[in-house]
């Protein structure tokens, strides 16, 4: 048996330490003043494909990523880990999309691709935290969903053994293929890069990001399994209806950095007595004790 | 009053018993329910429901939709989505709420996107309001202002859905307060067929093993949390965070960064995206104190905020700050508490 799988990938910024600038008047974020970087979980994701990959061999892994050219620096780390090839989903029309018009355009870039057996993603990415679009897109393919897995047990009779870590403990489910699953942080790492697959696809590239490059563009055509696929609203078909800011339901009405209420802090120096005293007023007083 | 256009809350359920995050988000619609001047709805599918009404009426429930099947328990996805969708479909509520959880997270997107309506996940805030549009211009009255922080908790955004219903919302278990409106309140019983609101096919998915494992941290019933963050440094000098909470009989806590970083397990993340906490005593080491982390901290009786920082922001919240490092405070607190204890 050999396995169709989609890999959801993001590129996300990293969001622990950002500046208020980082967001654009319209409160949609300013991507381009940020370091981006491969979703942790959408990783977490990847390794699960390419366990069944190992397990199956013959499987195909192939990336999937909804962003800007400079988005195919996700597919290229994914191919230097194992995957098998890529494909940027880039339209101006998917600007400002909420998860809706997000997993619409996702859909179609699947139903595009034609037969996957899995499409995999991360549980959630960490520039929103919704852990909307995995179901959202299962939902538009009519599919069944998986969320919240952590380990992809095996497949058997065209159905898949997946293992859920859920709040109240752990859950195994039996879901035929194919369908959408969702992988957990706390599922396994990622395995690292591979010093081949890095000589082999340095210099893989989508044709926008080399289109001011004779020799880059030359090399993409002589070595096709370096060309990572760009697609657009047209390529998929999508309604542009329902993209970007336009097919989003959700609007941000406004933006705030929020301040508390600031109390008025008593400070207790760093010295043995003043420490001493702050413990022995805090068994006092029962706060401790 | 007519069945349409009110709040449904879909209520969890596991053991006989309604989660509390379904109780809670009871509470804030019953409330918001009575500011528009609409009947507070629920909705629950599972199997073994009699009585539930008992547990819900009291927390002002006009209308309670029961759904009863040996098939809708435990919660798998496909039947409660193509439950919630056909139901949502016939009563076309204005304003839809589920759990925050591992299934109103998993329900939530796929009902949101059969019926093409915003859901706005994890929100700390629900507030009716109006709304302009600044584009058209166009006027809504009385829209659910969903207020989440966003981007990795570093900013906080209110969102609407301005022209789709239901508008949909999650909100995290401990973020809304439970709060029983009247221990007689009546409301209706209505029960639904569940041939009529889900389809063979929506039982495809099997759950094979289930087992129940209560986490080992209990953050949120800890009378003192001892947190650490990025500042902490290392996973060692989480290991001066563990004594310090063994000593003092706590729990440690952390926020993201100190979670991302690989330092602490996740479920001990506290904030937005991890537990809220309100104890009697916070202890916040080398935590600078993001919007994400305060959020889920803020209401605690006592803050102690330990940094090298002497302006980080988390000071500005917090009750006593002491300026120094981790490595040389901690130490000395287990020593004096030690030594003053008896």
């Amino acid at each position: 048996m050999s396995l169709n799988i989609i890999v959801l990938a993001k590129q996300v910024p990293d969001t622990r330490n950002v500046g208020k600038d980082a967001m654009k008047e319209d409160g949609t974020v300013n991507r381009a003043a940020l370091p981006a970087i491969f979703n942790p979980e959408d990783l977490n994701a990847l390794e699960q494909a390419l366990r069944l990959k190992d397990a199956y061999p013959g499987s195909k892994v192939t990336l999937l990523t909804m962003g800007p050219a400079r988005a195919a620096e996700v597919i290229r780390e994914g191919l230097y880990r194992g995957a098998d090839a890529g494909i940027v989903l880039s339209d101006r029309a998917f600007a400002g999309a909420d998860t809706l018009a997000t997993s619409y355009a996702l859909s179609a870039a699947v139903r595009k691709f034609g037969e996957a057996d899995i499409i995999i993603g991360g549980r959630q990415a960490i520039d929103g935290d919704t852990a909307q679009v995995g179901p959202q897109i299962a939902e538009k393919l009519g599919l069944p969903q998986v969320t919240y897995a952590e380990e992809i047990l095996g497949i058997k009779d065209g159905k898949i053994t997946v293992k859920r870590r859920i709040e109240s403990g752990v859950e195994t489910v039996e879901a035929p293929l194919p369908l959408v699953v969702t992988v957990n942080g706390s599922a396994a790492d990622c395995r690292p890069r591979n010093a081949k697959n890095i000589q082999k696809y340095k210099r893989a590239a989508v044709p926008s990001e080399v289109a001011a490059d004779e020799a880059a563009k030359e090399l993409l055509e002589k070595r096709p399994y370096l060309k990572i696929n760009e697609w657009n609203a047209q390529t998929v078909d999508a309604d542009l209806e329902q993209c970007g800011l336009a097919g989003s339901p959700t609007k941000v009405k406004g933006i705030e950095s929020v301040v508390f209420t600031a109390k008025e802090a008593r400070r207790v120096e760093n010295t043995d007595q003043a420490l001493e005293d702050l413990v022995k007023e805090l068994i006092a007083n029962h706060t401790i004790g | 009053m007519s069945e349409k256009n009110n709040l449904i809350v879909y209520c969890e359920y596991e053991d006989g018993r309604v989660a509390d995050v379904s109780l809670e988000l009871l509470t804030k619609g019953r409330q918001l329910a009575d500011r528009l001047g609409v009947k507070l709805q629920a909705v629950v599918a599972g199997s073994d429901l009699k009585d539930i009404e008992k547990q819900v009426f009291p927390y002002g429930v006009d209308t309670l939709y029961k759904i009863e099947d040996e098939r809708l328990y435990p919660y798998t996805s496909l039947p409660h989505s193509s439950i919630l969708i056909n139901l949502f479909k016939e009563l076309e509520p204005r304003i839809a709420f589920m759990g925050a959880t591992s299934i109103g997270r998993d329900l939530g997107p796929r009902v949101s996107s059969a019926l093409h309506s915003g859901l706005t996940a994890d929100c700390t805030s629900l507030e009716i309001g109006d709304h302009t549009d600044a584009k058209s211009g166009k006027e809504y009255k009385d829209l659910l202002l969903q207020i989440r922080p966003a981007f990795g908790g570093n900013i906080v955004a209110t969102i609407v859905n301005p022209e789709c219903r239901p508008q949909m919302a999650t909100v995290r278990e401990g973020v809304m307060k439970k709060e029983i409106k009247d221990e007689n309140y009546k409301g209706e019983v209505v029960d639904l067929d569940v041939a009529k609101y889900t389809n063979p096919e929506d039982f495809v998915v099997s759950i094979i093993d289930r087992h129940v494992e209560k986490s080992k941290v209990n953050l949120k019933g800890s009378p003192i949390i001892v947190a650490g963050g990025y500042g902490v440094g290392s996973k060692e000098n989480f290991e001066l965070l563990e004594k310090l909470a063994d000593t003092l009989g706590a729990e440690v806590g952390a926020s993201r960064a100190a979670v991302d970083a690989g330092w602490i397990d996740h479920d001990r993340q506290i904030g937005q995206t991890g537990v809220t906490v309100r104890p009697k005593l916070y202890i916040a080491c080398g935590i600078s104190g993001q919007i994400q982390h305060i959020a889920g901290m803020q209401d605690s009786s006592l803050i102690i905020s330990i940094n090298s920082d002497p302006d980080a922001p988390i000071n500005t919240i917090a009750d006593i700050v002491i300026t120094g490092k981790i490595e040389e405070v901690l130490p000395k607190l287990i020593q004096y508490y030690k030594k003053n204890s008896k």
